[in-house]
């Protein structure tokens, strides 16, 4: 079932009753998202994505614009009538029913010619529970499962009613490090073995990117980039979405164009035809950096970091907005953790420039604006 | 051994206290109840033995407390408890004047008994000049008059009950108000997405939820309208023998000061065999609760 946002919007009254002006949570949210995909809504707290999914559960209204489930305009009915299987953040499982019991919920609410028989609930619980590798549990009580447990405990409850949209709400964040990635990847084979349209809303931008066709970047309530993860981490909209793709994040540095070069600091960086005298933020990934003897940039080493598989190079300079700049380089180079100096080149796809005051991005070279439909 | 001293020098108060005001009493109503023929005056009496209870066992005072107590504990614990949860409900799930109505719903509450008693009286009452507030209603509908004070056995216990029930309510609408309020909104917010019935989202999540809750405010109304005796003065007077309306508080009471009081022998009995009432029928309950209770809520 494709689901389709059509310029939704959800306006609250704010929490401060002497403040007139309203807080707006989502703003003109329009997206069409494709049948049995994965799509991760991403960006940090605050910034709507949970409304987002409210708003397409139907726990909250919006105040204007529609909601679709595949042809069908939902946006006026109740959350019951919509049949979309929701999992939340603490999972909210019946602590005094059993797994089985829990399961089973959902399907003892149907009424009419949907109402199933004992035994079909069972089977159906049963296969739910076999699909998230639940079923040898099936007579706890949730307090007796561990956190992962209860996770899929709660996906195999939302998904047993065979909803149309599968609803995630921050799905791993009450899991530790180890679980969260294997989670992550069970979530992934779930909704590939379901091929259920599935929502899920997280802060983590390496869980989004892991697991998820496609990303929606928001912050504020305005959705700024939507895409194929890797083509929103290739080609970020603007500095924001720069900065919140990637693990180390981009090195941001103040620098400005001059006679269509780009400068960081005193060094001419990189060539920028067509582009207009202008100061900038250049923002450069850390694999985009190239160690280089004869180098454009100059960084004044701090250390090293060694992972095995590649070096990170830390290092700072006086133009940087991050406190340090972290680049990695393969792990054969040979850095004598003595110099003070390293000199790099960088690489024109991996760098991007942004406008000094309202963080867009300028597009030189060899980029260009992609849009999400044409990739 | 020092610190060993030292944690007893730390619980010296309580244990001082409680021996004196809990523990002494507790065996001297024992001795007292098992004296027998004890003397007030001289302090002495004529043996040890089982007289006392066989006595307050053959009181039909006592057999008329007993059987007033037990129908205002099976009518008014359930009765209150069950109106108590529908207005916490009712509570919980407006939005405008609610604290308005909690603090109407509290006030019996912060009332002294006696002006509530009172009031009560005055409502019900039928004397040879007026017939009260209640009277009126029942004859504006057709009914009969009838003194619920000084009337039919019935209708005193009508009104004993729902004078009890009046009382205890505010707090258990307090609790079960903090109770619903507890419960998670994601749970209601599940049950919503699955289209669960407002009926199942009661029996099945609210209830089971609170139930802790509710299991505490039987079991202490339980024991508290086993107690009970200051309701029945203020409604009925001092002579609760005489109105047929005696608790085994107010029996114990009688024993000690009433008129036909100075039997301290005859009243240690009697408390005695209330606490072995309301310690089996506690120990009924914690069983009870034990199986159906919800843990880790």
């Amino acid at each position: 079932m494709k689901v389709v946002l059509d310029k939704l919007c959800k306006r609250f009254p704010n929490r401060d009753k002497k403040i007139k002006t309203e807080v707006i949570a989502v703003d003109n949210f329009t997206f069409e998202i494709p049948d049995g995909t994965l799509v991760g809504l991403l960006g940090p707290s605050g910034c709507g994505k949970s409304t987002t999914l409210n708003l397409i559960s139907g726990l909250e209204k919006p105040t204007s614009g529609r909601v679709f489930f595949g042809d069908t305009d939902v946006t006026d009915m109740s959350p019951e009538d919509r049949c979309v299987g929701l999992v939340f953040q603490n999972y909210a499982l019946y602590p005094h029913l059993t797994v089985r019991q829990n399961i089973m919920f959902p399907l003892q609410n149907f009424k009419g010619e949907k109402k199933l028989t004992k035994e079909v609930m069972f089977e159906k619980a049963l296969e739910a529970a076999k699909l998230v590798q639940i079923d040898m549990l099936m007579e706890r009580k949730p307090n007796e499962l561990s956190g992962g447990q209860q996770q899929r405990v709660a996906i195999a409850r939302a998904l047993v009613k065979e909803p149309k949209v599968l609803l995630l709400d921050e799905p791993l964040s009450n899991l530790d490090a180890r679980l969260r990635l294997q989670t992550r990847e069970e979530i992934r084979r779930i909704q590939r073995e379901t091929k259920v349209t599935t929502i899920f809303v997280t802060h983590d931008q390496e869980e989004a990117m892991s697991i998820s066709d496609i990303i929606v970047v928001m912050k504020d309530g305005v959705v700024h980039q939507i895409g194929k993860p890797q083509d929103v981490y290739d080609d970020p909209i603007n500095l924001f979405v720069a900065k919140f793709l990637g693990t180390p994040p981009i090195n941001v540095f103040k620098g400005k164009v001059k006679n269509h070069m780009i400068y960081i600091g005193n060094s001419a960086i990189l060539k920028a035809d067509k582009i207009d005298d202008r100061e900038v933020y250049v923002g450069i990934r850390p694999e985009g950096f190239v160690l280089n003897d004869e180098g454009e940039l100059t960084l004044d080493l701090k250390g090293l970091e060694v992972m095995g598989r590649d070096t990170t190079i830390v290092s700072t300079h006086e133009c940087c907005e991050n406190v340090e700049i972290r680049s990695i380089v393969s792990a054969e180079t040979v850095i004598y953790p003595n110099m003070e100096k390293v000199k790099f080149s960088v690489k024109p796809l991996k760098t991007f420039l942004f406008d000094a005051e309202t963080g867009d991005r300028i597009y030189f070279g060899r980029q260009e604006k992609r849009t999400y439909e044409e990739a | 051994m020092k610190k060993k001293l030292k944690g007893w020098l730390y619980l010296l108060p309580a244990i001082l206290f409680l021996s004196i005001f809990m523990i002494y009493p507790l065996i001297d109503v024992l001795i007292y109840s098992f004296e027998e023929g004890y003397n007030f005056a001289s302090q002495t009496h004529n043996g040890i033995g089982l007289y006392n209870y066989s006595y307050v066992l053959h009181d039909t005072y006592f057999l008329q407390a007993l059987k007033n107590t037990f129908i205002l504990v099976i009518i008014t614990v359930p009765l209150s408890t069950g109106t108590a949860l529908l207005i916490a409900m009712a509570l919980s799930s407006i939005k405008k004047l609610r604290e308005l109505f909690q603090t109407v719903f509290f006030l019996p509450y912060v009332t002294n008994t006696l002006a509530v008693g009172l009031v009560f009286m005055i409502l019900f009452k039928k004397t040879a000049y007026s017939d009260g507030m209640i009277n009126l209603l029942i004859k504006l509908f057709g009914g009969e008059a009838v003194d619920f004070i000084d009337g039919p056995y019935w209708a005193k216990m009508l009104v004993l009950c729902i004078y009890t029930v009046w009382i205890v309510m505010p707090f258990k609408i307090l609790i079960l108000t903090g109770a619903l309020a507890s419960v998670k909104d994601d749970y209601y917010k599940a049950a919503k997405i699955d289209s669960t019935p407002a009926w199942r989202v009661f029996t099945r999540i609210t209830l089971p939820m609170i139930s802790p809750m509710i299991f505490y405010l039987v079991i202490t109304g339980f024991i508290g309208a086993f107690k009970a005796y200051s309701d029945a003065v203020a409604l009925f007077g001092t002579d609760l023998n005489v109105a047929g309306m005696n608790t085994i508080v107010g029996y114990i009471y009688d024993m000690l000061y009433g008129n036909s009081g100075g039997y301290p022998s005859y009243a240690s009995a009697a408390a005695l065999i209330l606490f072995c009432i309301v310690l089996t029928i506690t120990c009924i309950n914690l069983m009870v609760s034990k199986k159906s209770v919800v843990k880790g809520v």
